[in-house]
């Protein structure tokens, strides 16, 4: 098929899907729980023993159902993170520069993928304690960014 | 050792985009190139995978979207079936469907244009909607926390880093398929524009459209055709958790483990020794050291090292990406069937200006898919 090209078209579209997705009685407990009294709480396998943050119905390694609830304090170490520098604003929760870390809390044996922040980036170093600062109470809907993001232990560091 | 072999192959340039041609068109060049390659014709083909992702298509069932062009609709239809994920697993569920002895052929075309969404919305969509997505993350950013994690843990630099990135897109220089081809020093690396901490612009894999297949068949067959066939020796798909923070990101226990079955089924013992040449799928940088000492090729932590020391350079001891590597072109998904393209051109002696020194009678093709490499296949190929 031969054609004189003029130009290539292109079709600018956008999808927009609705969803109400179901968080289940372990997030919903979990979500509740960090909504109405600003507290953490991991699953415990009855079998390896490991503590899973955030919380799982199963054991994801012996997948064993009656996992049990343990509190965890809202501190923990910080395991690894990046400072954001590129702009997406469609997405970011924040202008950039900005920090993602993973912070495993005390009695964890997993990590928590959250935002980190009041602390310069070049002062933080992996193996550094943190802590979660949460959201006013009236302001708390029930989601992950309830919790608003960790900082150093103790208090901003800038 | 299984009885399946690589008898055709065909890919399209990779391009940051491909103005003149849409998802069908794309699988099309390549139905017909790999068919071609092989001598064989539509007739010929009984079974076809087609691999594709509906977030990056912008649609639903985006893998039977591109029937008419492949050829599963020929004369009535033909039997089809589809892989969501990177295009080396859609080789694995072609080889297997061979072997369940109901095709004696199988065609695996895979296609993606990242030019036409929003790669990051894209990939923030694979994280958890409860804990995960709603803080914005998405691949780069998790991808630069396993940078992390894995340099302190060993003490590599981010110039170990900028090693692979300076090999890599010098090597695609050669390789006329390749997106992103430049002699860069260490300091260009260093000094680009810093995307997450530690990677920069020159760590990150560019933004792709491609499309690649590959025709597999059965011991029988692949012997009646002219073309030297490509054995599949070994190979193996594993995968980690969901979460990142269950993940030790620092070590990729998936990947270590597929080596394992991949090279158990070849009968590699020492990979470093045994293998000619590895294509593999480094999507950053950082990945490549990673994934080398996972595949046994140095102990851990000593990746950054093998890079620096040339032993994977282009006329090293073992070539690694002597392509120029999904650094140089990521067409998502196709990306891993693109290596292993680039791995069965090498076995056959018709890379072109990237073939690598010496005959090649064992290579490694590896995929991966999810974040910071969730899972991982790996193909061991050879004659």
């Amino acid at each position: 098929m031969s054609v004189h090209l003029e130009e290539n078209i292109f079709y600018d579209g956008r999808i927009r899907m609705p969803y109400k997705w179901a968080v289940g009685k372990t997030g919903s407990f979990f979500l509740t729980q960090l909504r109405d009294h600003a507290r953490i709480w991991g699953s415990r396998c009855p079998d390896c023993e490991m503590v899973f943050m955030p919380p799982r119905k199963n054991c994801p390694r012996c997948l064993v159902t009656d996992t049990t609830w343990v509190e965890l304090p809202p501190r923990g170490v910080l395991e690894t993170f990046t400072v954001v520098h590129f702009n997406e604003p469609s997405l970011q929760p924040m202008k950039p520069p900005y920090i993602y870390g993973i912070v495993k809390l005390d009695g964890a044996d997993t990590g928590l993928t959250h935002l980190v922040n009041e602390i310069e980036p070049d002062s933080l170093w992996p193996g550094m304690r943190m802590e979660a600062v949460f959201k006013k109470a009236n302001q708390r809907r029930g989601e992950i960014t309830d919790l608003l993001y960790f900082r150093p232990e103790g208090g901003a560091r800038q | 050792m299984t009885d399946i072999a690589i008898v055709g192959a065909a890919q399209t340039g990779y391009r940051r985009r491909i103005d003149d041609a849409n998802f069908s068109e794309m699988v099309y060049e390549v139905t017909s190139g790999a068919l071609a390659d092989a001598g064989l014709s539509i007739d010929d083909i009984d079974n076809f995978i087609t691999v594709s992702n509906d977030f990056w298509d912008g649609r639903t069932i985006s893998s039977m979207a591109v029937q008419d062009a492949c050829g599963s609709s020929y004369q009535g239809g033909r039997n089809v079936s589809t892989v969501e994920g990177d295009g080396t697993f859609g080789l694995l569920y072609g080889m297997m469907r061979i072997l369940s002895g109901a095709y004696k052929t199988t065609l695996v075309v895979v296609h993606c244009k990242g030019s036409e969404g929003n790669m990051r919305q894209i990939t923030n969509g694979m994280f958890d909607y409860i804990y995960t997505r709603p803080l914005g993350i998405e691949a780069t950013a998790a991808a630069a926390m396993q940078a992390r994690c894995y340099m302190d843990r060993y003490g590599l630099t981010e110039e170990d880093f900028a090693h692979v990135s300076v090999k890599n897109r010098g090597n695609a220089r050669l390789n006329p398929h390749a997106q992103l081809a430049a002699e860069m020093t260490i300091e260009d690396v260093m000094t680009s524009k810093m995307m997450a901490a530690p990677l920069k612009i020159h760590d990150l894999s560019p933004i792709s459209d491609g499309a690649a297949a590959v025709i597999l068949a059965d011991r029988n067959t692949a012997s009646k055709l002219g073309r030297k066939p490509v054995w599949i020796k070994g190979i193996a798909h594993c995968s980690e958790a969901h979460y990142l923070g269950d993940r030790d990101l620092a070590e990729a226990p998936a990947l270590r483990d597929a080596a394992h079955r991949a090279y158990g089924m070849a009968g590699v013992e020492n990979p470093f020794e045994e293998i000619d040449v590895v294509e593999l799928y480094d999507a950053y940088s950082y990945m490549e050291p990673l994934w080398l000492e996972e595949l046994g090729f140095c102990p851990r932590g000593k990746g950054g090292e093998l890079t620096r020391l040339g032993a994977t350079a282009f006329d090293g001891p073992v070539p690694v990406n002597p392509s120029g590597g999904v650094l140089s072109a990521h067409a998502v998904l196709v990306a891993g069937l693109a290596r292993v393209i680039e791995a069965t051109l090498q076995i056959r002696g018709e890379a072109g200006e990237r073939q690598v020194e010496g005959p090649v009678e064992l290579a490694l093709a590896h995929g991966i898919n999810g974040p910071c490499g969730q899972s991982h296949c790996v193909v061991i190929l050879g004659e």
